[in-house]
């Protein structure tokens, strides 16, 4: 359940932001998320920003599976 | 005359005539049309396709088009879908009370535009007015004819095992453009409607291979659906990849933030092609040299396993069932 | 789109599944509790890919699933006062209740509007200042806070007409109840990824250390899902039994602290039913006597139909993973997404939906 899609903070305005996301924009709360800054990307969902995605912990995600990949091709 | 369509338009008395006159006869400017007979009178030799269709798209404008421009699209695309070349068009308007004549004057240039480039002529036509909430401003049924060239023979029921499965362009622009515009769903988007005319299309497409074995647009109900519709109408299996279908990014994010799958969002300037392997590659570069067929691409095959059924491999290499789509495409959270 | 694309890319699936063929001795069962992981595992055909030493089971993680039909008649009959507008997601529209649909009820004349979010709902209460605005709150942890929120808007911007229909659940007293059935034996649980980015992991290490049960947080893009499986069939492996987060880019072991303040704020926890379930103490969420007049139950006389049950549908056992859609003589007859009798058939994420749209195990 719960669907919410990674999002792009391109400008804030009081406790609402406008956000992009494949191209599309939205205006969305930041209600659940008041430290959210310009450049953040968040979760959204049903319209509000659930938590700022950690974009650090993605890149090193996908480093583990780029990793796990090699590994599996060696064996 | 008057700036809001009233009652009296749609009486067949004064206004009615004005209306029909000013706006529409001028507008379409052919002799059929100018003689404003009960019913306009024609000489054919061949095949005859004939269809109908009613448009009844909120909001009436959209990105990318307005209500006219589609019922022109949807009717000339039904009738090329048999491999017809169209010809004549019959519109009916059913206006509700209160439309501002502008709007209707806009819709009317945009149906003249868009039958001018299918080369389709509007011969015949009604008016009615309705009360206020009776209609959601304007509803428009069309009917349309064409000719068969000789030696076309495209159905639903002639897909074959090995056929190959060609899709025109990308899938979801118009649903999602549509869907920017309603009360509650907004979001902006650079996303125009894809509606367009594919006449000159299909009729590359013949040029090149006149064995085309099935042909339909992917309007309400999506891709999904037309697929699982000729599956089975032939009686055969529809295997598609999902990394080979055509999708913007937009159309992409629009239906990941709202949960719809873009494989049952309508189009309404795209095609579905089934041939025969033999011919796919050729009929695939002539699309590519038509301004609607860019984008084209094959997606997949026909095959005789499991008949009616639509089968997709996903970016995982495993197979799903494809269904048809239920009722209407809901926005969800979950 | 960044952050979901990468997450989908097939070169990187290979490896994951070949690890996971690689480590997997142990015949296990794992059950994912979200109807939104339950839409990826089958729409992705996950389960072709998984060795046969891992069977999966779904659980009761969709809010609409498990919404009684006692709770929506409720809706429906405030959507039959007049000058009402019902507000909704549209999973709700078409879920049948017990002698009806809010979609039925449209068609007879109610006024029944589907929102993306409660931040719509607001603007229609604030463009209908005659009429009474009723917002049906569905979901979990994740929606909570955001209906919270709206009620705090509401205030802030003087919305008089703006109501709540609270059926929200809370996700981990479910989980306890389910376990403590014992119906059901789990090695091991893909825990809800966006309920956790709400509120933290702490919540599931009574499952590892009460039950014994691995439990991963996971994402919801393919490749999450592997990862996940991937982690819990490690910790089966080594004996383990502890709550990790594989969602490392969506979930903090502390949650969202300004999200559950705002819950906290506007909620208290209250008994709730869960269909197939029954009653779960401390398991829903109802509004604070400091917010009561927002709360439709209260503030609108209704005398819903009596809640009725249809027979046959073994919805229940499938939500709480005993059976399988498949199990069921309505299924695919009787019950069909068209004319669906029980909510699993409508919801978009519900088990029988899944198996029936994309074909269940569907292996060819």
């Amino acid at each position: 359940m719960c669907l919410a899609i990674p999002a792009l903070i391109k400008s804030i305005e009081d406790k609402e932001a406008e956000v992009e996301i494949g191209g599309i924009t939205r205006r969305i709360s930041l209600w659940l998320t008041p430290e959210a800054k310009v450049g953040d990307y968040v979760l959204v969902h049903t319209g509000y920003a659930i938590n700022i995605l950690n974009q650090e912990e993605a890149e090193e995600t996908l480093r583990l599976f780029a990793e796990i990949t090699k590994a599996e091709e060696e064996v | 005359m008057a700036d809001k369509i009233l009652l009296a338009h749609g009486s067949g008395g004064k206004l009615a005539h004005e209306l029909v006159e000013k706006s529409f006869v001028k507008a379409f400017a052919n002799p059929l049309l100018a003689k404003l007979d009960d019913s306009a009178a024609m000489d054919f030799s061949g095949r005859l396709a004939f269809t109908t269709d009613s448009y009844v798209v909120s909001p009436i404008f959209f990105p990318g088009g307005d209500i006219g421009k589609l019922a022109v699209c949807g009717t000339v695309n039904d009738l090329a879908m048999s491999g017809a070349k169209p010809l004549y068009l019959s519109l009916a308007f059913i206006i509700e009370e209160g439309l501002p004549q502008d709007e209707l004057n806009e819709i009317v240039g945009s149906v003249q535009k868009t039958a001018q480039e299918a080369g389709v002529e509007i011969v015949t036509g009604d008016t009615k007015v309705v009360h206020r909430g009776s209609a959601d401003k304007l509803f428009i049924n069309t009917a349309g004819i064409g000719i068969i060239p000789q030696g076309v023979d495209i159905s639903g029921d002639k897909a074959r095992p090995g056929d190959k499965v060609i899709l025109s362009g990308t899938i979801g622009d118009h649903g999602i453009a549509v869907l920017s515009q309603r009360e509650g769903l907004s979001f902006s988007t650079q996303l125009k409607s894809d509606c367009a005319p594919l006449g000159s299309l299909v009729a590359k497409m013949l040029e090149a291979s006149p064995d085309i074995h099935c042909l339909r647009d992917p309007t309400r109900g999506g891709l999904a659906t037309t697929l699982n519709e000729l599956a089975k109408q032939s009686k055969v299996s529809v295997r598609i990849e999902e990394a080979k279908i055509p999708v913007r990014e937009e159309v992409l994010a629009a239906c990941e933030m709202l949960g719809f799958d873009p494989l049952y969002v309508a189009n309404e300037g795209k095609l579905v092609a089934v041939v025969p392997a033999k011919d796919a590659d050729r009929i695939l570069k002539a699309m590519r040299e038509n301004q609607y067929g860019t984008g084209a691409a094959i997606i997949g095959e026909v095959k005789a396993e499991h008949p009616g059924r639509v089968v997709m491999k996903t970016c995982l290499g495993a197979s799903r069932i494809v269904d048809m789509l239920v009722g209407d495409l809901l926005p969800r959270i979950c | 789109m960044k952050f979901i694309t990468e997450f989908r890319r097939s070169e990187l699936a290979g490896g994951l599944i070949s690890q996971i063929h690689r480590r997997s001795k142990t015949s296990v069962r794992f059950m994912e509790f979200c109807g939104g992981h339950t839409v990826t595992i089958f729409r992705y055909g996950l389960r072709q890919v998984l060795p046969q030493t891992i069977e999966m089971v779904s659980g009761p993680g969709c809010p609409v699933c498990v919404t009684a039909n006692a709770d929506l008649d409720k809706a429906i009959a405030l959507s039959r006062l007049p000058d009402v507008i019902i507000t909704t997601f549209g999973d709700m529209l078409k879920v049948p209740a017990s002698h009806s649909s809010l979609q039925k009820v449209k068609a007879d004349g109610a006024d029944v509007r589907v929102v993306y979010s409660t931040t719509d709902a607001l603007v229609i209460a604030e463009r209908n200042p005659t009429k009474s605005v009723i917002f049906l709150g569905i979901g979990f942890e994740t929606t909570a806070p955001t209906i919270a929120a709206s009620i705090l808007q509401a205030k802030a911007r003087r919305i008089k007409n703006y109501y709540i229909l609270s059926v929200h659940k809370l996700c981990p007293p479910v989980i306890r109840a389910l376990l403590d059935s014992g119906e059901v034996k789990l090695h091991g649980l893909i825990c809800p990824g966006h309920v956790s980015a709400i509120i933290g992991s702490h919540p599931w290490e009574f499952i590892a250390r009460d039950y014994n049960i691995p439990c991963v947080v996971s994402g919801f893009e393919p490749l999450d899902i592997l990862q996940c499986v991937d982690m819990l069939v490690a910790q089966v492996e080594n004996g383990e039994s502890k709550v990790e987060i594989a969602y490392r880019r969506g979930v903090r072991p502390e949650g969202n602290r300004e999200a559950l303040k705002l819950i906290e704020q506007v909620f208290e926890p209250c008994p709730a039913e869960w269909r197939g379930i029954g009653e779960v103490p401390d398991s829903g969420l109802r509004l604070r006597k400091e917010y009561q007049t927002l709360a439709a139950e209260f503030a609108f006389d209704i005398e819903p139909e009596p809640a009725y049950e249809p027979g046959g549908c073994i919805c229940g056992d499938i939500l709480r993973g005993v059976k399988t859609p498949t199990d069921c003589k309505l299924f695919g007859k009787a019950c069909t997404p068209e004319y669906p009798v029980g909510p699993c058939m409508v919801s978009s994420e519900g088990s029988c939906s899944a198996y029936y749209l994309y074909g269940g195990d569907f292996g060819g």
